[in-house]
């Protein structure tokens, strides 16, 4: 430990700390732009500038190590000039379309020059204005918003392994985009998001498709369907000002009715079906010398990871749809049928924490009535928009149920939503169908948690189950290197697009950095997705009843014809550039 | 890709090769690798870029965001003539802005292109040290000045028909 004193405050601090961490400590709040927590340290913004007794000039505390003794003061005229006139620079060239900006009120760069006293732009000099780049399904990128503080080039190169965006050009004229000025569209980007949550200000956003769902539920021909996936009532609260971790299962079921869906159904039955699908296929892989490790196939962005950077391991990837893209088939068809109703009049929304999953539902394969499985894809901070736009006081909903069969589901279903969900799922389901009898304690803990790369082994009478989860891409591809070179053997491996998983997915509601600085998200929502998992009576995808009913009437078996018909995909090699 | 600047030429994807072979264990071997890459193929397309990145272990933005931050790397074929006009203050001053109107005008190019029959690429400069001369062009080595916009439909037919 180390005693520094900031602003005459004595605080002790572990070594290795940057003064903004000490300062922090010391309950004095520095103002940042550029830093992210863990992910983006780097001191370009110069917000974070202060001053250190015997240094030759002011000195950025996002990358600053404290020593011992050390005496700092963060609010003196000069650091308080310095601070204004860089963050005026920044504003001078920046589009400030605020009330229009996706990011209004929700934006480090207005924070900090409200915070910092902007009351004028003194340097109102020369813009360059460049074109919106709209043409991917998932992710809009507006350069003229970007201050250029490198946060999603950090969060794609380093922390997803892929680097699609980079810093180019120089000068007056750099720019945070693609190679050779193509779209995202263009370039192996997966889609994740990761950028969009990591960027201060409106430079990344969603592609906002809330207009189709509108002129859906405006259209009287058509039977509209909404389901949600298992980390959207961990998250949606956060956008009507609710404790990060507010589990609003409840409350979300009430506002999607009175948007108008005609049913509110649940991505957690398509999840306990996964289970019974995936569990299914690992188990006649195993028992046919089928090829392993089997890799779990629910996250698009991991899915189209694996097609532009290890097409080697296609054959590994389950041919399970994803959760939402099985349900979306069998509403348009099981759904359909018993309603009478012509599958070209259903129109199904799915409301997800992920932006990749608006680039799958766009893929053809996913059809398997002829029609698209999903209609739209909405993420968690796409609804929060439309219930706010319909005027409906979120905090004050009554908690309602979900409508009844597709509804149903288990602590299985909804674990999904947490790195290592799945996993945990599948060995519930897995263990207890090669076994024959019920676990002693469904709780598979080796797999929950933020490790980059976890392992579990679960013992099923004569053979012994090695399973890996990673999450991020860049832990996926540490271990798929592991697995290629031979050095680790799986039998069965998840992988989630997203540090973190679908709790802290490219959809979900926004977290500010210096919230980050206090609380990881990936952890706070990952506990209540836990909690709901413990709240619910039924714990194990294959003890949903909904789900047995479905195969008695309907499908038949897992893996059988017309689950395949309906339920599973191929995957196809993209290339990269 | 419509044409592949690699499968092309087998020679130079021969060089390249060895190129990056020998920087590539060593600390820092973007630059010197891209300096290469650039005199074997006269400049630095996506497929050479992307080769690269591949064989560095790099996402290809690191290697994009250092050729488009030095102005020496360029992105296009340049022509078998380089001009350079010569922007420098003293030049500026002694009209060399008309004598580049006039370039554009008979190449039928901006700043910064090459023509399509791939002879000439048109670039404005900094100075070149030839005030006295001002205002000055140079075509690859040749350097030319006192210039009038007049004079430059004799000089550019010279070169266009070698």
């Amino acid at each position: 430990m180390v005693k520094v004193t900031i602003d005459g405050v004595q605080v002790e601090v572990p070594k290795g700390s940057t003064v903004l961490e000490a300062a922090r400590a010391a309950n004095i709040d520095i103002p940042t732009l550029c830093y992210l927590k863990g992910i983006n340290e780097i001191g370009a913004c110069r917000m974070c500038l202060v001053e250190v007794k015997g240094a030759r000039a002011l000195q950025a505390s996002c990358v600053y190590p404290v020593t011992d003794g050390m005496e700092v003061r963060t609010n003196t005229p000069a650091v308080r000039e310095a601070r204004r006139v860089n963050l005026e620079l920044i504003l001078s060239n920046h589009d400030r379309n605020c009330l229009t900006c996706v990011r209004n009120q929700n934006c480090e760069l207005q924070e900090l020059s409200q915070k910092l006293g902007v009351d004028s732009i003194r340097f109102e000099g020369e813009r360059i204005e460049y074109p919106l780049d709209d043409f991917s399904p998932a992710i809009v990128r507006d350069p003229n918003k970007c201050i250029l503080c490198r946060r999603c080039v950090s969060v794609c190169r380093n922390v997803q392994g892929i680097g699609v965006i980079g810093v180019n050009e120089r000068g007056f004229n750099t720019i945070v985009s693609p190679v050779f000025d193509m779209s995202l569209n263009e370039v192996p980007c997966i889609n994740c998001g990761q950028c969009i949550t990591a960027c201060p200000v409106g430079a990344l956003k969603e592609k906002d498709d809330t207009q189709k769902v509108w002129d859906a539920l405006n259209n009287p021909e058509l039977c509209v369907l909404v389901q949600t996936a298992p980390a959207v009532r961990v998250a949606l609260g956060e956008e009507f000002g609710m404790e990060m971790g507010t589990i609003v299962k409840g409350k979300m079921v009430a506002a999607l009715r009175r948007l108008g869906f005609d049913k509110v159904f649940d991505t957690d039955f398509a999840a306990d079906l996964t289970i019974m699908e995936e569990g299914t296929e690992l188990l006649s892989r195993l028992k046919d010398g089928g090829k392993l490790p089997l890799i779990t196939s629910c996250s698009p962005g991991w899915i189209k990871y694996c097609e532009h950077y290890y097409p080697e391991f296609l054959d590994n990837l389950s041919t399970c749809k994803s959760p939402h893209q099985m349900l979306g088939a069998l509403l348009k068809s099981y759904f359909a049928e018993k309603n009478n109703i012509d599958p070209s009049k259903v129109f199904v929304v799915s409301i997800m924490p992920c932006t990749a999953k608006k680039f799958e539902a766009q893929r053809p394969e996913l059809s398997a009535t002829g029609y698209p499985d999903v209609d739209v894809v909405l993420t968690t901070r796409e609804l929060a928009r439309m219930i706010k736009e319909a005027g409906i006081d979120f905090a004050r909903l009554p908690d309602e149920e979900f409508d009844p069969f597709f509804g149903d589901s288990t602590g299985a279903g909804v674990i999904f939503g947490a790195t290592g969900g799945v996993m945990e799922a599948a060995l519930r389901t897995v263990a207890e169908i090669v076994i024959g009898k019920p676990l002693d304690n469904v709780e598979i803990t080796d797999v929950r948690g933020v490790e980059g790369v976890k392992e579990a082994e679960v013992s099923l009478g004569d053979i012994t189950i090695r399973a890996a989860v990673a999450h991020g891409t860049a832990n996926a591809k540490a271990l798929l290197e592991k697995v290629k070179s031979g050095e680790k053997e799986y039998h069965f491996i998840e992988v989630m697009g997203c540090p973190g998983g679908c709790v802290t997915g490219g959809g979900q509601p926004i977290v500010d950095a210096k919230q980050r600085m206090d609380v990881d998200p990936r952890v706070v929502r990952a506990a209540a997705i836990y909690q709901e998992d413990r709240n619910l009576p039924i714990r194990k995808s294959h003890e949903n009843p909904s789900v047995k009913r479905i195969y008695e009437e309907y499908l038949g078996e897992p893996n059988s014809h017309k689950a395949h018909e309906l339920l599973h995909t191929h995957y196809v090699p993209r290339k990269k550039y | 890709m419509a044409t592949s600047v690699l499968a092309q030429d087998t020679q130079k994807f021969a060089e390249l090769q060895m190129v990056i072979e020998e920087y590539k264990g060593q600390e820092g071997p973007l630059m010197p690798i891209l300096h290469k890459a650039q005199e074997i193929y006269g400049y630095l397309p996506l497929e050479v870029q992307n080769y690269i990145a591949e064989q560095l272990g790099i996402p290809i933005t690191d290697i994009y965001g250092v050729a488009t931050f030095y102005s020496q790397f360029t992105l296009k074929p340049k022509g078998k003539y380089k001009i350079g006009i010569c922007m420098g203050t003293a030049c500026y001053v002694k009209g060399a802005q008309k004598v580049l109107d006039k370039l554009q005008e008979v190449l039928n190019i901006k700043v910064g292109d090459s023509t399509d029959d791939g002879k000439f690429t048109l670039e404005a400069t900094r100075c070149l040290g030839a005030c006295g001369l001002a205002p000055v062009m140079v075509i690859n080595d040749q350097v030319y000045g006192r210039l009038t916009p007049n004079d430059i439909e004799g000089i550019i037919a010279k070169y266009k028909d070698e």
